[in-house]
């Protein structure tokens, strides 16, 4: 299906977020995550279900002010 | 010393760790100005991408607090996820606080910060709120369950100073228990050790070191112009009037004319 990684189109083969991730190359990388503007806290995202469409967001650390 | 929800950092400089030409002269400029505290922020991170992992990896390293913010949201939604995004991903509860009303000033939103605020701190963060000088809004903030307020000197980035010298001083006075913090608008050691003689507890700054000829030669200025602003309100300075009162007694002086 098509996901819309932080605004891009992404095409997976995951059905669940923690298994999109993997696909998409964030393995053992410190981010976090929102699906269709909704935080999903790491330990829950192996139970998110994903669907055509759904916006995924993931960010991590940078510099700030 | 204040106290930052239960953390008494020795220095009165948080720093932000945006624009400075490298990251090592970040690391730098953050160890030698005595910085405890420093801002920090997310954003998107490609999966093939490394740069978010990097900068953490020098933070870390830095063993310093981070205060996590949400730069750029414009509403209450928006900040509330970034802040949940925030603590997992840095492992605290500390947030600064942004809800950003107005583009060209940065002016934060305080109706939002408000109710911001308070879904924030029922969901256990310990909020810093970028506010204004509004001393009816900093009151919101408190019943809000904010326990330190962030008013702005000037507009993020403009280097301006402080904007309303009066209004600073009155919140000072209003909340006279109250961890504050002048956030934003600084330019110059001079405006950061104005706001400390005003009675101020920190200074949150960023541009005014990242994009100096030498940040941390700046830096290091900051922190010496904070040190000496806090020592001068401590010590309880004299009251400016209008007319001049001799220093050198008059008494006794020679009388030659």
């Amino acid at each position: 299906m098509t996901l819309l990684l932080n605004g891009e189109p992404r095409e997976v083969a995951a059905t669940t977020l923690d298994q999109a991730l993997a696909e998409l190359g964030y393995a053992g990388k410190v981010v976090a995550t929102a699906v269709n503007g909704d935080f999903v806290p790491a330990r829950k995202r192996e139970t998110v279900t994903l669907a055509e469409g759904d916006r995924i967001e993931v960010v991590a650390p940078m510099q700030g002010g | 010393m204040a106290s930052f929800y239960g953390f008494e950092p020795k220095s009165r400089l948080f720093l932000g760790t945006a624009q400075y030409p490298s990251p090592a002269i970040l690391a730098e400029a953050v160890k030698a100005s005595g910085v405890e505290i420093v801002t920090v922020s997310l954003r998107r991170e490609a999966g093939e991408g490394g740069a978010g992992q990097a900068f953490w990896s020098l933070i870390r390293d830095l063993g310093v607090r981070v205060l996590p913010n949400t730069a750029g949201c414009h509403g209450v939604k928006e900040a509330v996820t970034t802040a949940q995004m925030a603590r997992e991903v840095f492992g605290t509860n500390w947030i600064k606080l942004e809800v950003i009303g107005e583009d060209d000033t940065l002016q934060p939103d305080v109706v939002g910060l408000i109710e911001a605020a308070r879904i924030l701190t029922n969901d256990g963060f310990e909020v810093f709120p970028y506010t204004t000088e509004d001393l009816v809004v900093g009151g919101r903030l408190l019943d809000a369950g904010c326990e330190v307020l962030m008013p702005w000197g000037a507009p993020i980035g403009s280097g301006r100073g402080l904007n309303n010298v009066y209004g600073l001083r009155s919140m000072r006075a209003h909340f006279p228990g109250i961890p504050l913090v002048v956030d934003a608008g600084i330019g110059l050691p001079s405006h950061a050790a104005q706001a400390m003689e005003l009675g101020y507890d920190a200074i949150l700054l960023n541009t005014a070191v990242a994009k100096a000829g030498d940040p941390v030669r700046m830096a290091q200025a900051f922190a010496q112009a904070i040190e000496a602003g806090r020592d001068a309100f401590e010590a309880q300075p004299i009251e400016a009037r209008d007319m001049a009162a001799p220093s050198t007694p008059v008494m006794g002086k020679a009388f030659l004319s």
